[in-house]
């Protein structure tokens, strides 16, 4: 199982195990959104901001 | 023996919505890339490597990268789910109402000004409270409900000094003071899916701002006001907003064209994912024409 630490708070995170590439995931800890951008190792960054033109 | 298919799905975050249909991907051996729109772009002189695509599914979050996919994609001459046109119509509010007026389907009233003077002329000839409503945006986002003048002023003031270039087409539509509720119905190709309560306490029942879903009958009249609705917007995947006007009944509020569903599928029990990619093949394949 992988875990990641968060950037904003440094809590330690442990990915579910069918978590995908480009899925956001939200620290339990701080609650900031992170997107994994990769797996094995998993790597997370800060998630882009919401956007104006951004919806459904 | 018909070659085997290659599907495109472009999106921009993994959400529950597109894990769903990766997976229904997948269960059905279908052979597809996952196109991250961050990361992709298109050289008009060579299309060549995009229409490698018997189809593309667009589920982009952010319309400005889906539409204009979309209408490269569809200029390379690739069906893609939904299409330009229909993104193009559902993606600007303004767009969808002219298609519902044109086609006779009941919807809110609406009127469109282009300055704060004559805006506020068409609001004070509706009397309050009306709503305002960027033409572009989705999740409940910057809805404005204005109760008087003094509010009308101060939004339509604030939109022209601090909103883009787009927040100067004024959307003004009548408030309707709905049971606590409205409907969401997801058509697909020629059927309506499923259909779900969204309740809310707050005037804006939208589930990504808190509304709670709960499954609701495909009477005639959704299921005939539904398919009427995505015909007028050019059909395909797509979920239609409708609202229970106190005094009109039933009318069309909006149409998503890359809609969430993550309440609805467990909600109705339906593989709405599985009904999408299924429908995507049928484009793909040349069996569906819109």
């Amino acid at each position: 199982m992988s875990t990641v630490s968060c950037i904003e708070c440094a809590a330690e995170i442990t990915l579910a195990e069918n978590t995908e590439v480009g899925e956001i995931i939200v620290c339990p800890d701080c609650g900031v959104d992170l997107e994994v951008t990769a797996l094995e190792p998993a790597t997370i960054q800060l998630a882009p901001m919401e956007q104006e033109d951004w919806g459904e | 023996m018909q070659p085997r298919l290659k599907i495109g799905v472009l999106y921009s975050r993994v959400r529950v919505e597109e894990k769903w249909i990766f997976g229904a991907m997948e269960k059905r051996g279908i052979d597809y890339d996952r196109l991250d729109d961050r990361a992709i772009h298109f050289d008009l002189n060579n299309p060549t490597p995009w229409q490698g695509y018997d189809a593309v599914l667009e589920r982009s979050i952010s319309y400005n990268s889906g539409l204009y996919a979309l209408r490269l994609l569809n200029a390379f001459g690739v069906p893609t789910v939904n299409t330009a046109e229909v993104a193009e119509i559902c993606g600007d509010k303004l767009m969808t109402s002219a298609a519902l007026a044109r086609d006779g389907i009941p919807q809110p009233h609406n009127a469109t000004a282009f300055t704060p003077e004559a805006a506020l002329e068409a609001i004070e000839a509706f009397g309050y409270p009306v709503v305002l409503k960027p033409v572009v945006g989705s999740w409940g986002r910057l809805l404005a409900k204005i109760n008087d003048r003094d509010a009308a002023e101060a939004v339509l003031e604030h939109k022209a000094t601090l909103g883009s270039v787009q927040h100067s087409v004024f959307y003004i539509q009548e408030y309707i003071e709905k049971p606590g509720r409205d409907i969401r119905a997801i058509v697909i190709g020629e059927k309506v899916l499923t259909a779900m309560y969204r309740k809310s306490e707050h005037w804006i029942t939208n589930t990504a701002r808190g509304g709670e879903g709960v499954l609701c009958p495909i009477t005639l009249e959704i299921e005939d006001l539904c398919l009427r609705a995505a015909k007028s917007v050019g059909g395909g995947v797509l979920a239609v907003d409708l609202v229970e006007h106190p005094e009109r009944g039933l009318i069309v509020n909006e149409i998503n064209h890359t809609m969430e569903f993550h309440t609805m599928q467990p909600l109705s029990g339906i593989d709405i994912a599985g009904e999408i990619v299924n429908h995507v093949v049928s484009v793909a394949s040349k069996e569906y024409v819109g």
